[in-house]
């Protein structure tokens, strides 16, 4: 009776010492190490077009559930399907995404103030003083930063045409597969 | 008998749809007349789009380069007869979607005047990575349908052991006979192409890949194969799809090319016999890829046959070259029926990788009557991946394309087998080729995102360095003001007139 009460406190007292130390020396130091995970998935443009001041806090806000996943205009479908396989959540659950739009500058109101160089948070546009400035096209995340900053207003977001590159078979309609085995059910 | 169960395992699926090839057989190629204008597409090739390098209302001859290929995976492109640039601009492309796509447009002259490029001595004696970039220049792309750049593949030979050059003239789709002919007709022209290829790959064997339905292709090319040692005449059994690269290989080596890896993993190059040919006449002769020749058939044609047409040529004007049309067509296709793009409109031009131009009737046209999967499994067995259509149709329609991929999406070659022998006519393949479009979107998304990514970062970067930059340059001023002012304080007691000379001549020193 008395050497398993002894056993017992020996053993316990081991056991609680460990937990203790464990707490104090494998602590989690920073915040959710989730958030800089779907931190590292954002665009980076920190163009707040999802209402938070930029990326860092809209990733904290992910994680805590707080915003839909689609709440990132400039990274579209694939950044929803990411964080959903990320954060365990069915992608079908969640809305549409906004169409991705690119930024397009109109030739004849430019004047050249690279202004908009400068608000651009990937250098997308290419231009210098006094000359027409444009967009590279594969470099614009369509963020929306540089609409403010121009003071011609000659800046204007367009949706991507698709075109022969882009192209590809629709889906085919009237599909009377079944899944799997349901198919058996006769 | 015991042949047949050693080819057992040689070979997987396949399906044997009717031929439809008698028609277009029996006629002699016809070099196709010079229409008024020429619509020559930018890119007609696996790869980027070339960039155009005349103006409008430039001058230029048959065979004269027009656009330059911008990387290595691109082809450049050629004047297809001489004439004046009229326009670049977009046009109706020859593709499903019936988009535009950019071209240039010639505005021929009726001389047909070649331009002099020159052509190499002897090309045997030449340097085979030189040949091979003679063969880039010349624009060659895949002519069997799959417009890879030619030379890109040629260059492989300095990287990997290539054991042998297999010459594909199965030509296993229905309907198309431009291989058969062209065998038929220029076979010696085919086996100088092939000797160079081989020389180029510094390959060991050459085996030219001929199905049994064309007993006079074989001969021909037998015939003139038989001075050459190195080459040899493989008849294989006619059965779709025996041209797919995979497929030959596995049946000519035995050996199978491995799921996600290329042909050159098991020492083998496939070349199609209209590249061959295409290789033959730019190193002998020193021409560019500006015709090739195209089977036109289908029961809407009036006189199927085989054309010899220039790139650029309006698909109109190539059928009204074989009697025009029988009867409306229901649909016009341009390659083969099973791996073909519909076309939306027949002022489309010719390109580069057009096997056949085929206008089909209404009875021709598969059934749309589409019912339900009965699952049973006929598509597995017509599989020559070895794969579940049935299944990766049923994933890609729920869009679960990872799942489908775990079915092995990736090794699916889009050959349409499945859908040839679906008693449910389900459009199999279209479901792969819908979630192939899918995942190629997905990829070219994820790639941008990645950059757009690294490019704020950068930017980010950059800025605060600037700013620290800046941060210390004013640190540095202001240690500079202060250290004037303490050496002026300094100065200023004993001799207050001389201290900024002499600051002067310190700095002149330092």
């Amino acid at each position: 009776m008395l050497e398993a009460i002894f056993v017992f406190a020996v053993l316990g007292t081991c056991l609680g010492c460990g937990l203790g130390f464990a707490a104090k020396f494998f602590a989690v130091k920073d915040e959710n190490p989730l958030v800089k995970e779907v931190e590292d998935m954002l665009p980076q443009s920190q163009c707040g077009q999802c209402g938070f001041p930029g990326c860092s806090p809209a990733a904290k806000a992910v994680v805590d559930g707080e915003v839909e996943l689609n709440f990132c205009p400039p990274g579209g479908r694939t950044l929803v399907e990411n964080l959903a396989s990320l954060l365990n959540i069915d992608p079908s659950s969640i809305g549409e995404v906004a169409k991705p739009v690119l930024a397009n500058i109109a030739e004849s109101l430019c004047v050249g103030c690279t202004k908009c160089l400068k608000a651009c948070p990937t250098d997308a546009i290419v231009g210098a003083n006094g000359q027409i400035h444009v967009v590279i096209s594969g470099a614009c995340t369509g963020c929306k930063k540089c609409l403010d900053s121009c003071p011609e207003d000659c800046i204007t977001m367009q949706e991507e045409v698709e075109d022969v590159n882009t192209w590809h078979w629709p889906k085919p309609s009237a599909s009377p597969i079944p899944a799997s085995a349901e198919g058996c059910n006769v | 008998m015991f042949k047949k169960f050693a080819n057992w395992a040689k070979s997987r699926g396949g399906v044997h749809p009717i031929g439809h090839k008698e028609k277009s057989a029996e006629s002699a190629i016809r070099p196709a007349s010079l229409p008024d204008m020429l619509y020559i597409p930018l890119r007609q090739h696996a790869g980027a789009s070339a960039i155009p390098i005349v103006n409008i209302g430039d001058k230029v001859a048959k065979g004269q380069l027009i656009a330059v290929a911008p990387t290595e995976v691109s082809a450049p492109v050629h004047a297809s007869s001489s004439g004046t640039v009229k326009e670049i601009t977009d046009i109706v492309a020859p593709h499903p979607s019936g988009h535009t796509a950019p071209a240039i447009v010639i505005k021929t002259d009726g001389e047909d005047r070649w331009f002099d490029a020159g052509k190499i001595e002897d090309p045997f004696k030449t340097p085979p990575l030189e040949l091979a970039d003679k063969v880039a220049q010349a624009g060659i792309v895949g002519m069997g349908g799959a417009i890879f750049p030619a030379a890109v593949k040629l260059k492989q030979g300095a990287k990997h052991e290539i054991k042998t050059v297999l010459v594909n003239g199965s030509e296993c789709e229905p309907y198309l006979t431009c291989d058969d002919r062209l065998m038929r007709e220029k076979a010696e022209h085919i086996i100088t192409g092939a000797r160079l290829v081989r020389y180029i790959l510094q390959a060991y064997r050459v085996v030219i890949a001929i199905e049994d339905n064309k007993p006079e292709a074989i001969k021909a090319i037998q015939a003139a194969a038989a001075p050459f040692g190195s080459i040899e005449v493989h008849i294989v059994p006619a059965k779709y799809p025996m041209g797919s690269a995979k497929q030959l290989i596995q049946w000519v080596t035995g050996r199978e090319v491995p799921a996600g890896a290329r042909s050159t993993s098991v020492g083998t190059l496939v070349h199609n016999v209209g590249t061959i040919f295409a290789i033959y006449e730019a190193l002998m002769l020193g021409r560019p890829l500006i015709s090739r020749v195209v089977t036109v058939a289908g029961a809407a044609i009036n006189d199927p046959g085989n054309v010899e047409a220039r790139i650029g040529t309006p698909i109109s004007h190539i059928i009204d070259e074989c009697g025009g049309y029988s009867k409306p067509p229901e649909q016009i296709i341009m390659g083969g029926p099973m791996m073909g793009m519909p076309v939306i409109s027949d002022n489309a031009p010719m390109i580069k990788g057009a096997t056949g131009i085929l206008a089909f009737s209404e009875e021709e046209m598969p059934s749309k009557n589409q019912s339900p999967c009965i699952r049973c499994t006929s598509c597995v067995k017509a599989c020559p991946m070895g794969l579940l259509p049935l299944e990766m149709a049923s994933r890609v329609n729920a869009e679960d394309f990872d799942s489908a991929d775990d079915y092995g999406l990736k090794d699916c070659i889009l050959c349409g087998a499945c859908a040839y022998v679906c008693p449910s006519h389900i459009p199999l393949v279209q479901y792969f080729q819908f979630a192939k479009g899918k995942q190629a979107i997905a990829k070219d998304a994820k790639k941008k995102m990645e950059y757009t990514v690294n490019l704020s970062v950068a930017k980010q970067n950059r800025i605060e360095e600037e700013k620290a930059a800046k941060a210390a340059e004013k640190a540095a001023k202001k240690a500079a003001r202060q250290k004037a002012s303490q050496a002026r304080k300094a100065k200023s007691k004993p001799a207050p007139t001389s201290a900024p000379e002499s600051t002067k001549e310190e700095s002149n020193e330092q």
